[in-house]
């Protein structure tokens, strides 16, 4: 795809891109090592939050779900608090209380990740409503995926959006199977953007290998927002390259991808197509671009032993932040 | 002071605090037009922009309430008791766990109203008395204002709180009257039982509609000679242990009155609570006197039979006598 973003958006989409993958990495080799429990990976579906991300301002609200080191990484999250959490250590986005799914950072703007499938739309419907109410002019940004797009949260949320003519954007990783089960088999309409229709919204639907078209299509929809215009329902076509969570194939007792299925998926890696993009623009060289990665490999290798050396949290968290204030105990 | 309907008294304290806090608004199913009582005249004076009808979407606006107090908004919402099973993820997930999971970094002041009918042949959907639910849950404070001066400092309160608060609006309650407090700054804190009733044989802990009946129940003992405190511990989640035990070390008998089914009841928790940290200081067996564990029958033959009753409530006393 061609396109006039600057060579300064490009890089900083690479570079969290390649923060998000190689994080991830780090996670899988951890695993192995038995050093953390089964995460969702989003290894493939990168270009999805970053490019959103990329068109958000740090003013602007974004929730994620079960599968979301991403969301947070794309946001500007550090990466230290965020390998600490889930190390489940007291140093983490969540002083170790949340852990893999629940990674969150008020600061930035992200308000958090739910392991219940489709219960972070609402809540990010929500922030969307107080922007409204208060005449400010910030968006939200909600990620959740093709499974969740049958919950009813998702259809009530996208209504009650489209009814208050909300600043949101409902961002569908469709990444095709939900756990083992391909949406095939599971939405009645061709396309989960086609449901757009229902609540009288735009329903987009792109390359969700494509940071630079899930840039432009985020950039749109966020202007629209912005200028009072409502919402939009973005459907971007991807692909996890790996198991529904870490050892989940030790479980399963079944295949339910084809071989050639996903290793023709993984001719399209979002961080070669972006990569290959910057290149032939012109915008960067190859060199630039290894940099970058091994810069963010770094990172996240510097990440991963501040969480081995961050305390877990000690037993006077236990009872701490059930409430704003203290409670007697019961 | 000013005699007010329990109803009334519930719209004091919102329009008092919508009034001081533009960030305060409310949504809910057909409030604009105030169908259950409550938020009478508060579209008029406040408007579209803070008064807010919301599709049959309980899910989805719980969970909007949710989104709106974490990035700075003073929500209240509407509903049933009955309703809110169909929002119960946004409740759970959300707005009870957010703060928790996320490490403190959430703050929520969203106020649930759960107006809780029965009574009045709704049947099994309409007649719900669910607080319990919520007791167990965690992260939420539960709320039960058993008078009109509590319907009032309670919700006052449960909008002044950085957390999320239900409030449970006693159907058998709404119609009742009694002096209110006009003072914008009248409150009633959480956490603080109420002795609506001095007495030094029977300690009744009374929650929400069953508040009348202990009253009455202790009005006639007294002509029995029999002297009964008659405690109302108006918030459940905190809930004031010390006065209860402190009742119970005066008096050594214990009947705890409540609307609530009787398995997992809040006289459950509290009866629990005596038993655990207050034994040696009973005389005599406590008394439950809760609804019957039985869904709520249609027909007034039946559902007269589930509820607390004065004369439940004398009996209950009667035998902690022996």
């Amino acid at each position: 795809m061609t396109s006039n973003i600057s060579k300064d958006v490009l890089m900083l989409m690479l570079q969290r891109m390649w923060r998000i993958r190689h994080f991830e990495l780090k996670l899988t080799e951890m695993y192995g090592a038995g050093e953390i429990g089964g995460v969702h990976l989003y290894i493939g579906e990168e270009a999805v939050a970053v490019g959103a991300c990329a068109a958000m301002e740090d003013s602007d609200y974004i929730a994620g779900n079960h599968r979301s080191h991403g969301h947070p990484i794309a946001k500007g999250a550090n990466l230290k608090k965020a390998m600490a959490e889930i190390f489940g250590r007291i140093d983490g986005y969540c002083k170790g209380k949340g852990g893999s799914m629940h990674l969150a950072d008020f600061s930035v703007g992200i308000l958090g990740e739910s392991g219940i499938v489709g219960s972070s739309v609402p809540v990010a419907t929500g922030a969307a409503l107080a922007s409204k109410l208060e005449g400010k002019d910030f968006v939200s940004a909600v990620f959740f995926g093709d499974g969740a797009s049958n919950q009813g949260a998702c259809h009530e949320s996208m209504n009650l959006a489209s009814v208050w003519n909300l600043p949101i954007l409902f961002i569908c990783e469709n990444n095709q199977y939900a756990v083992t089960t391909s949406y095939k088999d599971t939405v009645a309409v061709e396309h989960i953007s086609d449901r757009a229709q229902a609540y009288n919204m735009p329903g987009i639907l792109v390359d969700g290998q494509d940071a630079i078209a899930m840039y432009e299509a985020t950039s749109q929809a966020v202007q629209r927002a912005r200028n009072g215009e409502g919402p939009t329902l973005i459907e971007a076509l991807t692909y996890r390259f790996e198991d529904h969570s870490l050892g989940l194939e030790k479980i399963r007792k079944s295949e339910y991808r084809e071989d050639s299925e996903i290793d023709e998926w993984r001719q399209r890696d979002p961080l070669d197509l972006l990569t290959k993009s910057i290149v032939n623009s012109g915008s960067g060289t190859q060199a630039e671009c290894d940099a970058i990665s091994l810069a963010a490999q770094v990172e996240v290798e510097e990440a991963a032993e501040f969480a081995r050396n961050s305390p877990f949290p000690d037993e006077s968290e236990l009872y701490k932040d059930m409430f704003s204030s203290e409670m007697p105990v019961v | 002071m000013t005699e007010k309907m329990f109803m009334q008294a519930l719209g004091m304290g919102i329009s008092e605090e919508m009034r001081a806090d533009p960030k305060v608004f409310l949504m809910g199913e057909d409030v604009r037009a105030s169908v259950y009582g409550a938020a009478t005249g508060l579209h008029d004076e406040f408007g579209d922009d803070r008064i807010l009808n919301t599709p049959l979407s309980e899910n989805g606006f719980f969970g909007a309430a949710v989104g709106a107090a974490a990035v700075g908004m003073r929500p209240i919402v509407e509903t049933l008791t009955s309703f809110m099973w169909v929002g119960m993820d946004q409740l759970v997930s959300q707005a009870a766990k957010m703060r928790y999971m996320f490490g403190g970094q959430a703050t929520l002041p969203v106020v649930y109203r759960a107006v809780m009918y029965y009574g009045g042949g709704g049947a099994a959907h309409h007649s719900d008395r669910s607080y319990p639910v919520f007791m167990n849950i965690g992260g939420l404070k539960v709320v039960a204002p058993g008078t009109p001066a509590d319907a009032k400092g309670l919700m006052k309160t449960a909008i002044l709180d950085d957390d999320p608060v239900i409030v449970f609006e006693d159907g058998t309650l709404l119609g009742t009257r009694g002096e209110v407090p006009d003072d914008p700054d009248f409150t009633v804190p959480f956490g603080v039982a109420n002795i609506l009733r001095d007495g030094t044989d029977v300690t009744v802990v009374s929650i929400a509609g069953s508040v009348p009946h202990a009253i009455a129940a202790a009005e006639e003992m007294a002509k029995e000679g029999v002297s009964v405190e008659v405690i109302d511990p108006r918030t459940l989640v905190p809930l004031d242990k010390v006065t209860i035990l402190n009742s119970v070390a005066k008096t050594g008998r214990l009947v705890v009155a409540d609307p609530a089914a009787k398995v997992c009841s809040a006289a459950s928790e509290i009866m629990s609570i005596v038993g655990e940290e207050a034994f040696w200081d009973l005389q005599a067996p406590m008394q439950k006197v809760a609804s019957k564990q039985v869904h709520i029958p249609f027909a007034q033959s039946l559902e007269k039979l589930v509820y607390p009753t004065r004369d439940g409530i004398m009996e209950a006393i009667k035998k902690t006598l022996g």
